[in-house]
């Protein structure tokens, strides 16, 4: 019974070496294991042996029985792996065809340098104030210290409404929202003001009829010249880097005392000088000041109490900066094939 | 304002190198533009004097000059000239020259030898405006003081540097040589030597020759007059068109020239007229006459109103005061007795007169931001210390001075504390002092004293301003933003923000178009002559009728967007835009959030006219790709989801009125969206007439949405609804309804047929057999899902609500497919 056994664990060992199906084995195991099997009739042989040899006997059969039970349960996972493996080489695809695209739509150029001045700006504490686009001449001009006949006002060719005798007009700034905030609000103010701005302007590569703004107002007790340079500065290390650097500029603004121009350190040539720069080293970006005493009281603000300060930048500029755009017009004709690639 | 450098040398030792000079100005305020150098594109051209002039060997047209170059020997040359001769001096372009067009070499000219050039003024940059004398056509035949072999530059003037400012409106006096001087010499901290102009004059009574009234004080403070006799016009000296020429104005005779100097020099605009035409030797500086005419300079003739000031004579108007000169008394060549005005008109009365007559002159512009109340005199004195120094005429040396200015330099109080206080510096009072000591202020008390010519002074913020630019901007400290302040968006800002996401999210690209456009538009989207769209915001003044009108509605920049795209071959485009419309206000609105200030309580400043109402609208287009009608919806639909706009209805956009855009599109293929009677926007396909208007070769879609509305209508908040416990019970039904049978009706029947306990109806099949079609029928097939919330439904529930919803059908005449 001993070489039966041996015999039968042999012959089960060759047949399973060749079998190469999963479905297979399943005919081997009924074969050898099953309660047809062979090993279950050498099994039912064992009542005819000595008690002696019975244990013996038995603990061999029983050793046998689980070597097969080992070779197949081996075998089976490898004959899976082998199936897994087959299977995946099967399915292999060529992974450089493109993906397939939901719709997905882009925002405008100024739309997202808008948010990123926003976003800077609500981080800092100010608020978004809106204010109408067309308004009249006291809140475009004359809050703002340019009375009638003022000569700045040459500087701002207005587009005026018909019928209203020059009194309502497209507004040439944004700094009218100023005077709405400050009429309605008591200090401390601390807003921004993105939006339209109107001025008569035949449209070239860098110029537009329309074009954006977005202004800035900071009304409160002990506000200085210093904090003016330092949010601007702020606000330009956050867009630009922290490697740009800012340059102060005397100019001249109805609306502010001290008014200022702002440049910043060219982005081509880093302030070295350049074509770009006309070998100044620094690009003109905005205008700023102080809250002229005159605009704080008529809004109806104590210039001896409360001091501010304010500044306007071009939407339209920066955008063409950060992007490389050299014509304006580009913003305004809205192709698809210039839009997508924001 | 052009400055001449070798001028502002006269006042102040600017002779730093020209780049520091610049870079210093602009940072103390007077921003240099650019500046140019003259000549800087010629080098090794000299004066040469020719010596022979002989034929040429082989060519009629040429000849052959040997000239004295200062050399040791002469040289040869080659020219084609004709206006030269044997003894001139001409300018000598060597071998090796530079010109502005190009270099010069020595070469052979049929055969023979030539070793430069002569130049004519254009060769060198300049015109006959410059050498009068010289023959503007041929080569430029020297008559200046000059050594044989000298650089051209030196040897006719051509070595000054022009530098450009831009000079704010505030700073008039800057808009002349010792202003600029003034500034420099602040800036630098540098003497400044102005010395006050003296003549020597011939004994003679003024008053004798004329007389003067200043019949408007309030306009005109201050009139000064004085006669030159025996006058020579002629061209003025060479160093005076030169600094003219730098100062980029054209010298024209020695007369005129003083005046422009003058008026360069201090900023004070001067006038010489011919006495013979000022009739009655009387001048009269008055208002004009309603209807009055007079020729200007300029030669137009102008009607004038009596708002504007005229200098007369007895009879009429010789000049618009502070404007510019009548054309007939001007300086002519005969001219033998000249009367040079010096005066002071008050600012805003020459800028409206200028504004009026669309006249603008160096005068006006001058006069109308402010000159120097107090140098009328002066300057008068210095054009005839000039006409001496030129031997222009004899100057009669009694002059008119009509003087009724009451003027006083403005003071400020002195406050350095506060100065600091404000700029955020710390800067001792010494220091401040002088710094406006530089500037030419002066103190009084605790006041601070402003020169005269320094009209834009007027409070304590002008002087930290003075004290900041002369101590530098750039050295002013820059501070961190201290304290905390809230800062969160408006609901509407929120609104806005998630509605553009959504627009995004959903494949639109976002567009910018102009808010002012065409009056064409109300023909190009078929409005009826009588629609509420055709009222308009115009404009006045626009730069053309293309941008003539604030639009009312947002669709036709939209179809014009479409159009660019279209016809720019890009096969699709699916945009939005968030922009605003325009409409003329209907009621009147004198303030905007109430009538009192904020901060003062006082009352506010009161609206003339009415604003325009300015809403917001999301406007989508779409053409080529899977646009349809339905994809338009679909988008529209996922966009009220976002937003929070439970259920709408959609009504065919001919059966309401509210939206005149429906004339724009397809009358079967238009929607209105409404939701609890409020109209949030109209929706379809482009009507044919109108696609075609706007060459758009394939169908195309818009919408358009008004966000106030849609704002109005979401809810607040979004209420989560539990999770079924229970299972959904779905019946199929199929049924057959006349071809107009809207949809959206037989989903409400089915609705209210079920009840509480429908779930979703679903269409999943429109079908037509060719016997449906004959008799305008069409089959649809709906899933209805049923659930409760309170246990498995039965099938006996699920059958009678098949039932309920059989027989609604039935009676909006929708019956089961058999």
């Amino acid at each position: 019974m001993k070489e039966q056994l041996e015999k039968i664990e042999a012959l089960a060992k060759q047949e399973l070496a060749s079998c190469t199906e999963i479905k297979a084995l399943d005919d081997l195991r009924i074969k050898f294991l099953g309660k047809k099997g062979e090993l279950t009739a050498i099994l039912k042989q064992m009542g005819k042996l000595s008690a002696e040899e019975r244990p013996v006997i038995g603990q061999l059969a029983n050793k046998v029985r689980a070597d097969i039970e080992e070779a197949l349960a081996s075998k089976l996972t490898a004959l899976k792996s082998e199936a897994q493996s087959a299977k995946l080489k099967e399915e292999t695809i060529d992974i450089t065809l493109p993906g397939k695209h939901a719709p997905f739509g882009k925002l405008h150029p100024l739309t997202k340098v808008e948010n990123e001045i926003r976003e800077i700006f609500m981080g800092m504490g100010f608020e978004i104030a809106d204010g109408p686009e067309i308004d009249d001449d006291y809140h475009v001009f004359e809050a703002l210290n340019l009375p009638p006949d003022h000569p700045a006002r040459d500087t701002q060719d207005t587009f005026y409404i018909e019928n209203t005798n020059e009194s309502i007009l497209l507004r040439t700034q944004t700094s009218s929202v100023q005077v709405h905030v400050m009429e309605n609000q008591k200090p401390p103010i601390r807003i921004i003001s993105p939006g339209r701005v109107f001025r008569s302007d035949a449209v070239d590569a860098t110029h537009s009829p329309l074009f954006h703004q977005i202004e800035g107002l900071v009304i409160d007790e002990g506000i200085t010249m210093s904090d003016l340079k330092g949010t601007l500065e702020m606000l330009m290390k956050k867009l630009y880097g922290k490697d740009c650097k800012l340059r102060f500029r005397p100019h001249h603004f109805p609306f502010t005392e001290p008014s200022c121009e702002v440049d910043i350190s060219c982005f081509n040539c880093g302030g070295k000088g350049c074509s770009m720069c006309k070998d100044e080293g620094y690009i003109e970006l905005l205008g700023a000041g102080m809250v002229h005493p005159k605009v704080l009281e008529n809004c109806g603000i104590d210039p001896e109490k409360y001091s501010g300060f304010a500044f306007g930048l071009g939407l339209e500029r920066m955008v063409m900066g950060r992007y490389d755009i050299n014509d304006l017009r580009l913003l305004y004709e809205n192709d698809v094939r210039f839009l997508e690639q924001f | 304002m052009n400055l001449s450098m070798k001028w502002l040398g006269d006042y102040v030792k600017a002779d730093m190198p020209i780049k520091d000079f610049c870079h210093a100005l602009t940072m103390s305020g007077s921003k240099v533009e650019c500046y140019e150098e003259e000549g800087k594109n010629i080098s090794n051209v000299v004066v040469g004097k020719i010596l022979s002039k002989g034929p040429h060997e082989n060519a009629d047209a040429l000849f052959v000059c040997q000239v004295d170059i200062g050399a040791e020997a002469p040289i040869q040359i080659v020219t084609n000239a004709k206006n030269v001769k044997e003894g001139d001096l001409v300018p000598v372009a060597l071998d090796g020259a530079v010109l502005p067009e190009g270099k010069i070499k020595k070469c052979k000219m049929r055969g023979v030898e030539s070793f430069g050039m002569f130049c004519g003024l254009d060769t060198l940059g300049l015109t006959a405006h410059d050498f009068p004398y010289a023959d503007p056509e041929g080569v430029f035949v020297i008559e200046e003081d000059c050594k044989l072999g000298q650089d051209i530059h030196s040897a006719i003037g051509l070595d000054d540097t022009s530098v450009e400012f831009e000079i704010t409106s505030n700073r008039p006096d800057c808009l002349s040589v010792i202003g600029l001087a003034r500034e420099t010499a602040a800036t630098y901290d540098l003497p400044l030597t102005v010395k006050a102009p003296e003549f020597k004059g011939v004994d003679g009574d003024v008053n004798s020759y004329l007389k003067v009234d200043i019949h408007n004080a309030e306009k005109c403070p201050r009139y000064c007059a004085g006669i030159v006799k025996n006058v020579k016009i002629g061209p003025s000296p060479r160093w005076m068109r030169e600094r003219l020429r730098a100062s980029g104005v054209r010298p024209i005779n020695n007369f005129v020239d003083i005046t422009n100097y003058v008026m360069l020099e201090y900023g004070q605009p001067m006038h010489a007229f011919d006495l013979r035409y000022v009739e009655g030797a009387h001048i009269n500086v008055r208002n004009a006459q309603n209807g009055e005419k007079i020729m200007t300079l300029d030669g137009v003739e102008r009607e004038l109103t009596s708002d504007m000031l005229v200098i007369a004579d007895e009879k009429k108007p010789v000049a618009v005061a502070g404007v510019m000169g009548g054309e007939y008394s001007g300086i002519m060549d005969d001219t033998t007795t000249v009367v040079f005005e010096s005066a002071y008109f008050e600012p805003s009365q020459v800028r409206q007169t200028s504004k009026k007559l669309k006249l603008k002159s160096d005068a006006s512009s001058r006069y109308e931001k402010g000159v120097d109340p107090t140098i009328s005199m002066t300057c008068l004195k210095r054009a005839f210390e000039l006409v001496e120094l030129l031997g222009a005429g004899e100057v009669v040396n009694t002059v008119i001075d009509c003087n009724k200015s009451d003027f006083k330099p403005s003071e400020v109080v002195f406050d350095s504390r506060w100065i600091n206080n404000f700029l955020g510096t710390d800067i001792s009072e010494d220091k401040m002092k002088e710094y406006l000591g530089r500037l030419e202020f002066t103190f009084s008390g605790d006041k601070v004293v402003a020169p005269a010519f320094r009209i834009d002074i007027g409070c304590k913020a002008d002087i930290a301003e003075e004290v900041a630019r002369i101590y530098g901007y750039n050295n002013i400290p820059s501070t961190d933003f201290r304290g905390v302040a809230k800062a969160e968006f408006t609901e509407e800002q929120k609104f806005v923000r998630t509605l553009r996401n959504a627009a995004v999210s959903l494949g639109g690209y976002e567009i910018a178009t102009y808010s002012f456009v065409s009056p064409k538009y109300f023909d190009k989207i078929r409005l009826p002559e009588n629609s509420k769209l055709r009222n308009v915001v115009r404009i006045v003044n626009p730069l053309g009728e293309d941008t003539s009108v604030m639009r009312t509605s947002t669709i036709p920049s939209m179809l014009d967007v479409l159009s660019f795209n279209y016809n720019n071959r890009n096969e699709k485009a699916c945009l939005f835009e968030i922009s605003k419309e325009y409409l003329p206000a209907k009621e009147e609105k004198p303030f905007i959030n109430g009538d009192i200030l904020a901060n003062s309580g006082n009352q506010k400043h009161k609206y003339n006219y009415s604003l325009p109402d300015e809403p917001q609208r999301l406007t989508i287009g779409m053409y080529g790709g899977d646009a349809n009608f339905y994809t338009l919806k679909g988008m529209v639909e996922q966009l009220l989801d976002e937003m929070n706009i439970g259920e709408v209805e959609y009504i065919r956009a001919n059966d309401c009125e509210e939206f005149d855009e429906r004339f724009a599109l397809h009358p079967g293929r238009s929607a209105v969206i409404i939701k609890d009677g409020a109209y949030l926007g109209i929706l379809g396909e482009v009507h044919p007439e109108v696609q075609e208007t706007y060459e758009i070769g394939v169908k195309a879609y818009t919408a358009k949405l008004n966000i106030p509305e849609l704002m109005a209508a979401a809810a607040e908040k979004i209420t989560y609804s539990p999770l079924p416990k229970f299972p959904a019970t779905t019946r199929d039904i199929s049924l057959v309804c006349d071809e107009d049978t809207p949809a959206a009706e037989i989903e409400k029947s089915i609705k209210n047929a079920v009840g509480k306990t429908l779930e979703k109806v679903t269409l999943f099949d429109i079908y037509r057999s060719d016997d449906m079609k004959q008799n305008n029928k069409k089959s649809l097939a709906y899933a209805i899902s049923m659930r409760s919330h309170d246990g498995t439904l039965t099938d006996e529930q699920a059958d009678s609500a098949m039932k309920r919803v059989i027989k609604a059908l039935a009676a909006i005449g929708a019956e089961l497919r058999g």
